[in-house]
């Protein structure tokens, strides 16, 4: 029977550097495709707002290494997705840079890279809502409004698998993709292949975390997909991992608010009737799933917009009079920057650690903080030095909070240190939204090279 | 009548990101006769864990009971989306703690 495998060594490469052990096993399994998403929304809006990455590069030239290295000595085609964290361009562009960098300093043999790109125009997008086709809003979201699009500083559109198998019919053996949902990175493959959607968009779902559909758990591990036409199976590379039908099965509502259903550009992946069976240890055999193709063409979109700058301060408190009353020192020290800058133009946030700075108004024990609390203070304001000032002033004033029965005197809050920190920039997500389009390749223009074929002649 | 609490039946319980304007709660047992106790119990449904975090129930967006992976799941919106400034839990991990003591009657 004609079969596909492939090996995702990495849920979200870069976040974390993959684990070369069970990556190697991986490897001597002789997949047809090493692949791995890159991206993920989780990290907040920062990176894609200030168009920065949420890890070190090295840790991402570490993975980038390993697999490439590999897929060159199987001679297979590697398969990035959301480059960088956001799979803005200029992510993609580092990716393929480090490509570039990685095939030079170990002398690889000529191979053709191709990479796509997912950012868009705020115009193109303003064109459509002015043309009467609505952005829709997700989860609640209202329809998108010309004055949100204005606040946005950054939209990536999610592609699907199309600038995939775009790219493998241009028999691309590296691939780095902008922004995408994480099961294109793997269905685009198996559909080029011939394999069925419904299939395909499951290998897809299942690979996207690499060994978060193992157990016992443990992430970075690499596991192994196997697609035909009737079935897809899941292995677990490390030694001491499995998949199970429990964890498979677990896996299919991991990080998705509904189990059943994964929705893609194109169609809908439909998990309701799926079977799973242990084929043997490490192995889980799922069959049933179905694919139902979308009526009308819509693309999600990200979008993130700045806020301002932003400075952190943090203090401590351990007088349990001013921890019961640590709402009225924060009030203080909001009231403290209201006469400094007035009452807008500025942001100030409290979080208190040991009372509800995780949870907030969910905590159920907010009633009940610890003998000891951490105030952490920001300071938002549109330039660095007044965010800075906001901060200070925030942070600085609870010091001299005024309690009409504190017995300490001397000062109200303690410090680590006493100042504050600049901070990565205030930014909020502004687009949870999708987008109607007529073709499935017109936001996602593609690109192509040959890379290390002048090893030679540049000699 | 005995009582057990939720993190004494169950084999994982987890929160996470589903997107950037929603969380998503996990409650995964290890076998049937748990999941099955803790179903019948009804001490974990839409209006517990309204109550537990003190939100309007209009806010959970999906309670679903998953057969499949003996797992009972749950998605809330958030108040503002993840990471916006003051947001004590960007990845939204850390919000599944309250569920760990809620307390099963396993005579149900």
């Amino acid at each position: 029977m004609k079969s596909l495998k492939i090996i995702c060594p990495n849920g979200h490469l870069g976040f974390a550097p993959l684990k070369v052990e069970s990556f190697r096993l991986g490897v001597a399994e002789k997949p047809d495709y090493i692949a791995a998403d890159s991206g993920s929304d989780d990290i907040g809006p920062v990176p894609l707002g200030s168009d920065t990455c949420a890890s070190p590069a090295s840790w991402q030239e570490h993975d980038l290494e390993q697999m490439l290295l590999a897929a060159r000595e199987l001679g297979v085609p590697m398969i990035i997705g959301s480059a960088g964290d956001t799979g803005s361009n200029s992510r993609v562009d580092m990716y393929v840079g480090m490509i570039r960098d990685i095939a030079r300093r170990h002398n690889l043999p000529a191979f053709r890279i191709g990479w796509f790109y997912s950012e868009l125009d705020k115009e193109l997008v303003r064109g459509k809502i002015r043309s009467g086709s609505a952005v829709k809003g997700l989860d609640a979201r209202d329809d998108l409004t010309e004055d949100e699009l204005d606040a946005t500083t950054r939209i990536v559109a999610m592609a699907g698998v199309h600038p995939f198998v775009s790219l493998l019919e241009e028999k691309c053996d590296v691939i780095i993709g902008g922004r995408c949902s994480d099961s294109a990175v793997f269905a685009a493959p198996a559909l080029y292949h011939g394999f069925p959607e419904a299939q395909s968009y499951y290998l897809g779902k299942v690979l996207e975390c690499a060994s978060f559909c193992a157990e016992p758990y443990g992430a970075k591990e690499t596991v192994l997909g196997e697609i035909t036409d009737e079935w897809v199976e899941v292995t677990a590379m490390h030694p001491e991992q499995r998949c199970t039908v429990a964890s498979v099965a677990g896996h299919a509502m991991y990080e998705r608010s509904n189990p059943y259903h994964e929705f893609v550009a194109g169609g809908m992946l439909d998990m309701t009737d799926c079977h799973y069976e242990q084929v043997s240890d490490k192995t889980t055999r799922v069959t049933g799933m179905r694919f139902v193709p979308a009526e009308e063409l819509r693309v999600k979109l990200e979008g993130s917009g700045k806020v301002g700058e932003r400075y952190v301060g943090m203090a401590g408190i351990r007088d349990p009079y001013t921890i019961s009353n640590v709402d009225e020192v924060m009030a203080w020290g909001r009231r403290q920057v209201e006469e400094r800058f007035g009452p807008e133009g500025w942001e100030l946030h409290f979080n208190v650690f040991g009372r509800d700075g995780i949870m907030g108004e969910m905590e159920p024990l907010r009633d009940r903080p610890g003998h000891e609390v951490l105030v952490v203070v920001q300071g938002v304001a549109p330039t660095p030095e007044m965010a800075e000032e906001v901060a200070i002033t925030g942070t600085r004033q609870l010091f001299y909070a005024r309690l009409p029965d504190v017995k300490g005197t001397a000062g109200g809050v303690s410090f680590v240190f006493d100042e504050v920190l600049p901070a990565s920039p205030a930014h909020r997500w502004t687009l949870n939204h999708t987008m109607a389009v007529e073709k499935p390749l017109e936001l996602f223009p593609t690109a192509t090279e040959i890379v290390g074929a002048k090893t030679f002649a540049d000699a | 009548m005995s009582n057990k609490k939720l993190s004494d039946l169950a084999k994982t319980i987890r929160s996470k990101n589903a997107g950037t304007d929603k969380i998503t709660f996990d409650v995964i047992f290890r076998a049937a006769d748990a999941y099955e106790l803790v179903k019948r119990s009804g001490a974990l449904s839409r209006d517990s864990v309204a109550s537990l975090l003190k939100i309007d129930p209009a806010r959970i967006t999906d309670f679903v009971e998953y057969d499949p992976a003996y797992a009972i799941k749950f998605t809330i919106l958030r108040k503002r989306p993840s990471g916006s400034a003051g947001d004590g839990d960007i990845f939204g991990a850390q919000q599944y703690a309250p569920l760990l003591d809620i307390v099963i009657d396993d005579a149900a």
